[in-house]
């Protein structure tokens, strides 16, 4: 799985970063900075509550392939 | 504007331009011949040449075109071509020549295309301020349809709003479709949902011109002048310390040189841009080695883009050129994703500040992390392209940004070789 930012969607909110501070870190102005989308599979299930607290709907998991 | 063709071989597509307007249909097809009969042959034999004969996208992103033409073809539902001429590059005139002075060549390669794909439909998408472009395709348009070119597909003309991020190709669907000319999240991409929701084949004009030849001469027609991984022939459109600026027809592979000789420089080179604003500069010493291809252009970061060469002089400030063009791009963003909206505008401002002499201590340093941050981050290529362009010019440009910073600006700052669009809209302007 990987993890992918919509950047039109995405407001910074931030919430992402604090569900899953692995994968996601903030810029200055709080949007998102993923260094590694690929995601480990122990990280999986972190990412994908990461994706359901975003309140626009911007953090994605895209399986492989996809 | 001059359109010249040069060296042996040439030209293929700028025969009988600068005599007149307009090439006509009775000349254009005197000079090329005829069209193939496109009914006659299946579709998956015109992308099978296009795919052998190598031609790539003149763009900007030099994709493979009959792979790209493959990738359409295989979706389900009717397909749609979209001839892409909306040339929002500041600097790149070769989409306006081909389209203002030969546009049957480009029309033919859209008839072509879109018999490639199955589509009936094909659409020209030129920038709204470019008259002349609009008017040379409704006369063409005119004679083919006096003409009765059966082979014809139904064109319609569409008119984009004269901007850089125009003739992406989400932003060229997304307008065409009714929606607000910016990028959309992809996917889907065009070639999977595009205009109307059918499969849609994005195609630069120049591509589309030679694949109008190809289609005549065929593939080791097309293949005998260039490189192997470059075939053919490239509009480039060449600007700054030169005698005879203008549009050139040159085989890929060419010096850098030989281009800048036959242009006659008119002063001592700084550097030279390749690849438009996305691009890379050349500092002077690299010049000599420099062929005009993908693979030469490789190894020095950069590539051909959509053809623009500017040739930077030591009467220009390289500092206040790269600082206009940080503005620009912080302009031109669609405004609509976090990181290039902010990053782009504090990088313009920290650029500004370093040109003026009123940067703070922490310029640099944070200059280098915006820029490390930005790829990637936008819906579109825009963040990764100007990033890159600002990158270059830092690292080309060391000791006058270093200059500039201590002692403010030079006496050349004023004089401007890049252009920009919004300079005659909003003069004087300051960030």
């Amino acid at each position: 799985m990987r993890l992918r930012v919509n950047p039109i969607r995405c407001v910074a909110h931030g919430l992402c970063a604090e569900w899953l501070p692995e994968s996601i870190r903030l810029d200055q102005w709080g949007y998102p900075i993923v260094d590694e989308p690929e995601l480990a599979p122990e990280l999986v299930e972190h990412a994908r509550r990461a994706a359901d607290a975003c309140p626009t709907l911007a953090l994605l998991l895209e399986s492989d392939g996809a | 504007m001059m359109a010249t063709a040069v060296q042996q071989l040439l030209p293929r597509l700028l025969v009988g331009v600068g005599d007149r307007a307009m090439v006509h249909l009775d000349e254009h097809l005197g000079a090329h011949g005829p069209l193939p009969d496109l009914l006659a042959r299946a579709p998956d034999q015109l992308i099978e040449l296009v795919e052998v004969a190598g031609v790539r996208g003149h763009g900007g992103a030099s994709f493979p075109a009959g792979k790209k033409m493959r990738a359409v073809a295989s979706r389900p539902g009717p397909a749609i071509v979209v001839a892409n001429g909306s040339e929002g590059e500041p600097a790149s005139k070769k989409d306006r020549v081909l389209m203002r002075e030969l546009p049957h060549l480009v029309l033919d390669g859209a008839a072509v295309a879109a018999r490639a794909v199955g589509s009936s439909d094909a659409v020209i998408a030129v920038a709204a301020d470019d008259e002349r472009s609009l008017r040379s395709l409704e006369s063409a348009l005119h004679q083919r349809r006096q003409a009765r070119l059966h082979d014809d597909p139904r064109f319609e003309l569409f008119m984009v709003a004269p901007r850089y991020l125009s003739g992406q190709e989400s932003a060229l669907v997304n307008a065409i479709n009714g929606g607000p000319g910016i990028p959309t999240f992809t996917p889907p991409r065009p070639f999977e949902r595009g205009v109307d929701r059918r499969p849609t084949l994005v195609q630069n004009v120049e591509t589309l011109a030679h694949i109008a030849l190809i289609v005549r001469h065929g593939a080791d027609w097309f293949r005998e002048v260039g490189t192997s991984r470059d075939p053919g022939s490239v509009l480039v459109t060449l600007s700054g310390a030169v005698t005879a600026p203008g549009v050139y027809e040159i085989v890929h592979g060419m010096p850098l040189t030989e281009l800048l000789d036959i242009a006659g420089l008119d002063d001592e080179l700084t550097a030279v841009l390749v690849g438009g604003y996305f691009g890379t500069w050349l500092p002077t010493a690299t010049v000599p080695g420099v062929r005009l291809a993908g693979d030469s252009l490789a190894e020095h970061g950069a590539t051909l883009g959509a053809g623009v060469i500017v040739a930077l002089g030591v009467a220009a400030c390289p500092v206040a050129e790269s600082s206009r063009i940080a503005d620009f791009f912080a302009d031109e963003g669609a405004g609509q994703c976090g990181p290039c909206v902010h990053g782009l505008d504090a990088i313009a401002h920290s650029i500004h500040g370093l040109a003026t002499g009123t940067a703070s201590r922490h310029a640099h340093s944070d200059l280098e992390r915006w820029l490390a941050e930005l790829p990637r981050r936008g819906a579109c290529q825009h963040p990764d392209g100007a990033a890159k362009f600002i990158s270059s010019s830092l690292r080309t440009f060391a000791a006058d940004f270093a200059d500039h910073a201590r002692h403010g600006p030079c006496d050349r700052c004023r004089s401007q070789v890049l252009p920009t669009p919004a300079v005659a809209a909003q003069p004087g302007r300051q960030r």
